[in-house]
């Protein structure tokens, strides 16, 4: 699509637009060419300006990095007594966040692996973002677990190393098993990213006018020619990686859901928390993929390559696993109930009744009930609506972590030791600052790299004209 | 007695006495967001610029100088290197103008400002010594502590104690076994002493209106002051002095009142023991002590009183009281407790029967109870559930004949405690359960006068010189007297106390006295025996005793404290040399105690005029700060209280029902108002408060006693007049609109949540001997052998575990501050106890249940349990908390990283973490006052209890020296060593004739939650109530 046919597009009134894209419900919209595809893609980064909304976007996760920078430093210096956490919540916003953003990056790899092993071609428009969602997600979760620490700077002991003191980590803790898998995920998540972005980064090379940029890029592709044989290399290299990512995504989260799982408090001493944290962790990582997406496709005017198509597709899968995670509510509850345990029983009626019902009614309301909006075609097709739906389901899903945390925690088992948790400025300081971490990033991210990957909607868009 | 000076442990006199403020104590109290830093580099800067120039150096300089002089300051002008240094920090360029010398000139300041350094220093700089120890003091062995006995005394009054030294350095205090008032326990105030000694806030230097100065000036000026007092006979002069129960200091009060027969000696205690010796003087015509034997008693009565937790026997009371209690050991018949009282008390807590009642109405009831015993005690009727109550402890009373003892408190006018003495007389128990004895505190009548009196003399001018020894009135005298203001009409005033107080600062001279683990003296129990009071370690400051400054009122040739002490002792009694040490080593001298007299009580009691009915305010102690002595020290203030659980402040108590008819709230604050005098604090709605009644403690908002102490808390002693010194009959309560932030340990109170949780397990008497395993049919605690893996064998070696026996326990804290002293566990203050972060690892739960107004109230100390099946340890990530051999959990301090996992997976939520930086690393005094042998521990680093790890290997390591096992209750836990009740019993598992061994097979023995297989090593023995059958509402099984 050129200048030309994105006149057209843009010239046609929103309503008539957005109906076009509608009814056509492929992939990608009509009247793209292989050159339109590659100029629309890598223009973002080579020739056109960024669009203002970008600058704002950075200035102010920008701003929210300071915000990180600040509390950071004065953790480092005091300790984590200035946040909140007391006997008996030991754990409060740190960890909150931790699972929150892990969660969010497993959208990333659901997309590109487990979407890509099952052929779901449509995956091509969004997987190079939400792969890119998922590196900067994990670098904002992986934060929180070392920060928390009381003595952050021996942090590194949890690192099976060979040392002088003979010791190695305790390999019983599920922290440890969190180390391992999150570790993991880090790495493959990006190898797998950049590996993608291989042929990407020569096209860039080869477009690109500026001196420094073609050296940079140049390096960065290394040395992709697009022959035959690196086609051939890179296909079954991306396979393996598909088929290695895959099982992370189950695995990471699974264990991050036994850092509960395997303690005897109340509330967290659930056999149900894997799968349900698994299915709680996509649910919201597709959630944060549509809040980032649908401004950017705006913003870019990238309509016709994420089309109403994708943002159905992602609805759907976030309909899915919403039920799951609902149902893992569900089943929490009854169990509390049915297992006639003092301490089970009460920790729900706390939960339901307790200091902190607000949480557990409005993590209900969030992650139970809009998502059931979903049914309907109309709302998954109104990008406002799912945008808003999106950023519900990204704060029930915060909730669903503070409620396992701080209400499980706070009422256990000798009513002499409950009390109450109340997080301080700095705690939100971190938190915040991590959102603007995390944007921070992905804003580079938009102005330097290819968000979609040129090579594979080519390919897409090949399948789409010739039906095969 | 080892003579260390403070210099031979590395830190200099001059550290102790300049001691820098540590920033870490400012941020202990300041709030949140305080810079301490600044502000402990502001103050060490005031502190130059207010060091005091020598005026007749600066003359000199002035004279030497030529020529036109020109000069800025004073400070200039005498070159002092401190005004150089501060003006090369200030100015850094200016510097070298000020140094601009030749060769010559610059030898010659060398000089100059070595002979000036000299000049500076007022004490002694500290040897230094190159060479070890030729011969070494004897018992003087590094690592190796040596334990010397002493006393302290609280009003007068002594307990005796040990304490255990390192290296010249007390560190640790434990009661003495051989005194009566110890038996080897000891209470929070005398585990909290140590703390004391090394407060960096104590007076340390001789003070002439405010300004340093020295012993010698003093002793001159008190001289020619009195000097001119003898034209008087000494009319004009005050000697005011806490009760005193010294033999030699009243040998020198006397002598004193020979030189000078018409001065006068007031001694004076704002807690006292006026109405006792009141009511004594009413029951038997002349002064005598009450001694109470409970461990004879079967049935005990307690009038307003906190017998278990107040008053010079206290410690000893608990233990006979409790011995009666022990359900776990054969043959005990369990006793009776009636506790009538106005303001909830461990007591009460402790009794069977807990009844709240106004302080006003307790005489009514106490004549009821009198009348049906056949005593002449009239009054009017009481309602009928109350003289049903009356009719029953009366015929309970009658039962025990002998066997039954009347406590009677302060609080409570003096015809109740003669009421006492007849019940005692009627019932045959004089001679039994109670005896009586000549009164312990000397009495010096014709010579002495009343604060009272003292006040009336001070207003008509009559009073020209004072002398407070080791008391305080201008803080706490009644607020009627205006003793602070009166103070100004006197000429001459000296102070000697451990602070530069509030007294001190209206004194012309103030001289800082020796703790008692500094300085000599001597004092008597509750019983008469006496002890010597027997210093540690050489004054940390220019400190002095009551003795030297009576002796230095003679002016008389200087002796020692030693010397004065001993030789009164020489000359009465202790003259042979073996006797005087043997005293020192035992800290009692046997048979000293006085014998019991016999006396027969008038039966016929007048009723002292009580008011009928409406809102009194009432006053009580406050047992963390006292009469506000202990206002400065943190362990106390930072103790939860027994009932409250509040810390560091006092406050406005209230039923919750008087609270619901003012319509306030915990945290309200209200103003009282007596007379014209106004006093605002925060409500407290205390369950099992007397209604109708509002309860304040005294000993808060003193104003120059420390940085720890200093404005927190109302002061009550504004609201307390002369003529109602303990209950306030015309009190104003008015709602202040503020609120006011409290800070407890405890905020929840039930031990429900859906179901009961049976978490203190209960029974009455009766439906225990019917069936004694009541314990274990309230859970379900799995079967050892129900697991799929090998279980650790823990049938060899030494396997550690502990009983609390819940019976016993009565909740006085005194574990709880033992084991901060022994494991250096720091204070957090205020502000972190509010987030919840205090790092007590005792804790002692309180919990209610039944009625909101009338509750039962159980105590419960919960600690590391030492889980052999621990759920703290496979969840660390680097192996930082693990299991020993002999069934320990252990915590490795060097190895946390600080999760906190493992405290948030116990269920007993035991485990403290550093969330900040609270142990204060700078200040010298501290780093005296640690225990050597446990790990000071930093930020970032998770702690809890640990069987007191480092006494275990200390005696373990011993005995294997000399090839043999440990004996049964060689190793005692601080909390154990320091309990008064024996409640904790602390031991080898593995060794079947253990004392844990047999509590853990009695049937009372129960696991604290030990339906979570966690296996816990400590255990309970369930709580027994001897309630009778009769009483209405008695709780059930």
């Amino acid at each position: 699509m050129g200048r030309r046919t994105e006149s057209v597009i843009m010239a046609m009134d929103p309503k008539t637009r957005e109906e076009v894209y509608g009814q056509v419900g492929d992939m990608l919209a009509p009247g793209q060419t292989m050159a339109s595809i590659g100029d629309d893609i890598t223009s973002v980064i080579l020739t056109k300006k960024p669009p203002r909304g970008w600058y704002i976007g950075l200035g102010i996760s920008g701003l929210l990095m300071g915000v990180l920078m600040l509390s950071v430093g004065y953790l480092l210096m005091k300790g984590v007594g200035i946040w909140g956490i007391n006997v008996p919540v030991g754990w409060g916003f740190a960890i909150i966040n931790f699972v929150w953003w892990i969660g969010i990056g497993h959208a990333g790899t659901l997309i590109s692996a487990v979407l890509f092993l099952f052929r779901q071609d449509w995956r091509t428009s969004i997987n190079r973002f939400a792969e890119a969602m998922t590196l900067f997600a994990v670098s904002a979760a992986g934060l929180f677990p070392l920060l928390h620490t009381g003595r952050p700077w021996l942090a590194y002991w949890m690192f099976p190393y060979p040392n002088t003191l003979g010791m190695l980590p305790q390999f019983r803790s599920p922290l440890i098993w969190d180390v391992f898998a999150v570790s993991t995920y880090a790495t493959v998540s990006a190898i797998f990213w950049y590996l993608g972005m291989i042929p990407d980064l020569a096209t860039m090379r080869d477009k690109t006018k500026v001196g420094i940029q073609k050296i940079i890029y140049g390096m960065a592709a290394m040395g992709w020619r697009g022959s035959a044989l690196h086609w051939h290399r890179y296909e079954v290299a991306y396979l393996l990686f598909a088929g290695l990512a895959t099982p992370l995504v189950i695995s990471v989260h699974s264990i991050v859901a036994l850092d509960f799982a395997v303690s005897v408090i109340p509330g967290w001493h659930t056999t149900i928390f894997p799968p349900y944290f698994v299915a709680g962790a996509v649910f919201s990582g597709f959630a944060m993929v549509l809040t980032l997406v649908i401004p950017v496709r705006k913003m870019y005017k990238l309509e016709h390559l994420i089309t109403l198509r994708h943002i159905d597709n992602m609805s759907k899968i976030m309909l899915a696993t919403g039920l799951m995670v609902f149902y893992g509510y569900l089943n929490e509850v009854f169990f509390g109930w049915y297992s006639a345990h003092e301490y089970e029983m009460f920790m729900i009626w706390n939960r339901m009744t307790g200091p902190y019902a607000w949480s557990f009614w409005m993590l209900i309301f969030c992650n139970g009930i809009v998502p059931q909006l979903l049914w309907f075609k109309r709302i998954r097709r109104n990008t406002i609506a799912i945008f808003i739906i999106s950023i519900v389901i990204n704060i029930g899903m915060w909730l669903e972590r503070f409620v396992i945390v701080v209400t499980s925690l706070h009422r256990d088992f000798l009513p002499s030791s409950w009390d109450m948790y109340a997080p301080t400025v700095w705690d939100w300081g971190m938190y915040l600052g991590s959102i603007g971490f995390f944007f921070f990033a992905m804003f580079l991210f938009l102005r330097w790299v290819p968000m979609i990957a040129i090579f594979e909607v080519r390919e897409a868009h090949h399948k789409q004209e010739h039906k095969h | 007695m080892p003579s260390l000076r403070p210099e031979d442990m590395n830190i200099t006199r001059d550290d102790l006495m300049n001691g820098h403020r540590p920033g870490q104590r400012a941020t202990i109290l300041a709030p949140r967001g305080d810079d301490p830093v600044q502000q402990q580099q502001n103050e060490v800067f005031d502190a130059e610029l207010n060091r005091r120039l020598d005026i007749g150096e600066v003359r000199e300089k002035l004279a030497g100088k030529e020529g036109p002089a020109f000069w800025q300051s004073m400070e200039e002008l005498s070159e002092h290197p401190d005004f150089t240094e501060l003006m090369e920090r200030e100015f850094p360029r200016m510097a070298p103008r000020f140094s601009e010398v030749d060769r010559r000139g610059f030898l010659k300041l060398m000089g100059a400002s070595m002979a000036m350094a000299g000049l500076t220093a007022c004490t002694k700089q500290p040897t230094e010594r190159i060479v070890p120890y030729v011969r070494a003091p004897e018992e003087f062995i590094p690592s190796k502590s040596t334990f010397f006995a002493t006393s302290m005394t609280l009003g007068g009054y002594a307990m005796g104690l040990l304490a255990e030294s390192h290296m010249g350095r007390p560190t640790k205090i434990e009661g003495n076994e051989l005194h009566p008032a110890s038996l080897g326990s000891s209470d929070a105030f005398a585990q909290a002493a140590i703390l004391g000694l090394y407060d960096p806030d104590r007076s340390k230097k001789v003070l002439q209106q405010g300004v340093p100065s020295t012993w010698a000036m003093f002793r001159n000026a008190m001289v020619a002051q009195l000097q001119m007092e003898l034209n008087t006979q000494g009319a004009g002069l005050r000697i005011v002095t806490e009760p005193v129960t010294s033999p030699s200091i009243a040998a020198w009060i006397h002598r004193v009142m020979e030189r000078f027969p018409r001065a006068k000696w007031v001694p004076y205690d704002a807690i006292g023991r006026d109405h006792a010796k009141a009511g004594a003087q009413a029951a038997f015509g002349e002064h005598v002590d009450t001694i109470y034997h409970f461990d004879r008693a079967d049935v005990v009565v307690a009038l307003d009183v906190d017998f278990l937790g107040e008053g010079p026997a206290h410690v000893r009371y608990a233990r006979d009281f409790s011995a009666r209690r022990n359900m776990a050991e054969d043959g005990v018949q369990m006793n009776r407790l009636y506790a009538v009282e106005c303001v909830p008390s461990m007591t009460g807590a402790t009794a069977d029967h807990a009844i709240p009642m106004r302080a006003s109405d307790i005489e009514k009831f106490a004549r009821a109870i009198a009348r049906y015993l056949g005593i002449d005690a009239p009054g009017t009727d009481l309602d009928a559930s109350r003289a049903m109550h009356a009719k029953l402890i009366a015929d309970d009373l009658k039962k025990a004949g002998s066997k039954a003892a009347i406590v009677v408190g302060e609080r409570q006018p003096a015809a109740v405690h003669a009421l006492a003495h007849a019940l005692h007389d009627v019932l045959g128990a004089a001679g039994d359960a109670v005896t009586y004895i000549d009164p312990v505190e000397v009495d010096a009548p014709e010579r002495q006068s009343s604060l009272k009196e003292l006040a009336e003399d001070m207003e008509a001018g009559r009073v020209r010189a004072i002398a407070f020894l080791d008391v305080n009135p201008a803080y706490n005298a009644p607020a009627d007297l205006n003793f602070a203001s009166l103070m100004e009409q006197v000429p001459f005033k000296a102070h000697l106390g451990l602070y530069n107080d509030e007294t001190a600062q209206l004194c012309h001279w103030h001289v800082p006295m020796t703790h008692f683990l500094e300085g000599w003296g001597d004092a008597r129990a509750f019983d008469g025996t006496l002890s010597i009071i027997q210093p540690l370690i050489e004054p940390l400051y220019d400190c002095h005793t009551v003795h030297e400054v009576l002796a230095a009122t003679l002016g008389d040739e200087e002796q020692s404290a030693y010397d004065l002490v001993k030789s009164y002792w020489q000359e009465n009694g202790l003259a042979d040399e073996k006797a005087w040490r043997r005293v020192l080593h035992d800290g009692v001298w046997e048979g000293s105690a006085f014998p019991a007299k016999d006396l027969r009580a008038k039966t016929r009691i007048d009723a002292s005029h009580t008011q009928e009915s409406g809102l009194e305010l009432v006053f009580s102690a406050d047992t963390a700060t006292w009469d506000g002595r202990f206002a400065n020290n943190a362990w106390l203030q930072e103790m939860p209280r027994a009932l409250s659980k509040l810390t560091w402040d006092n406050v406005v108590m209230m039923a919750p029902s008087t609270a619901e008819q003012l319509n306030v709230a915990k945290g309200d604050v209200v103003t009282l108002t007596v007379e014209d005098r106004t006093v605002n604090g925060p409500v407290w709605v205390m369950p099992g408060h007397a209604p109708d009644s509002v309860s304040v403690q005294l000993g808060y908002g003193r104003t120059a006693v420390g940085a720890v102490g200093n404005g927190i808390g109302f002061n009550a002693y504004a609201l307390r007049s002369s003529s109602a010194p303990w209950i306030q009959p015309r009190a104003q309560i008015a709602l202040a609109g503020e609120r006011y932030p409290l800070a407890t340990t405890q905020r929840h109170h039930q031990m429900d949540g859906i179901k009961d949780r049976n978490l203190v397990r209960i029974a009455s008497l009766d439906y225990f001997l019917k069936n004694p395993a009541f314990a274990h049919k309230k859970s379900h605690d799995p079967k050892e052998d129900q697991t799929m893996f090998p279980l650790y064998d823990y049938s060899q070696g030494y396997q550690w575990g502990m009983t609390i026996n819940l019976n016993t326990c009565i909740g006085c804290n005194a574990c709880l501050v033992a084991c901060q002293a022994e494991n250096n566990i720091p204070v957090v203050g205020k502000n972190e106890v509010a987030n919840g972060r205090e790092m007590h690892w005792i804790r002692i739960d309180r919990y209610y249940s039944g009625d909101l107004d009338k509750p039962d109230t159980h105590m419960q100390p919960v600690t590391c349990m030492h889980c052999e099946k621990a759920p703290c340890e496979p969840v660390c990530p680097v192996a930082a908390t693990v299991h020993s051999a002999d069934g320990l959990n252990q915590m490795v301090y060097n190895r946390c990283i600080g999760t906190r996992y493992c405290s948030n997976n116990c269920p007993y939520k035991v485990r403290r973490f550093n969330f900040l930086q609270y142990t204060d690393e700078t200040t010298p005094q501290l780093k005296l006052l640690r225990n050597p042998n446990v790990t000071v521990r930093t930020r970032g680093v998770m702690e809890k209890c640990t069987y007191c790890v480092q006494r275990i290997s200390k005696k373990r390591i011993a005995a294997e020296r000399d090839h043999r096992t440990l004996q049964d209750g060689e190793v005692q836990t601080a909390c154990q060593q320091a309990c008064p009740t024996r409640a904790i019993v602390f031991g080898d598992i593995n060794n079947p004739d253990s004392e844990v061994t047999r509590m853990k097979a009695h049937p009372l023995n129960y696991a604290l939650l030990g339906e979570l297989n966690v296996r816990p090593r400590t255990t309970y023995l369930a709580k027994v109530k001897n309630t009778h059958p009769a009483w209405a509402g008695e709780p059930k099984a």
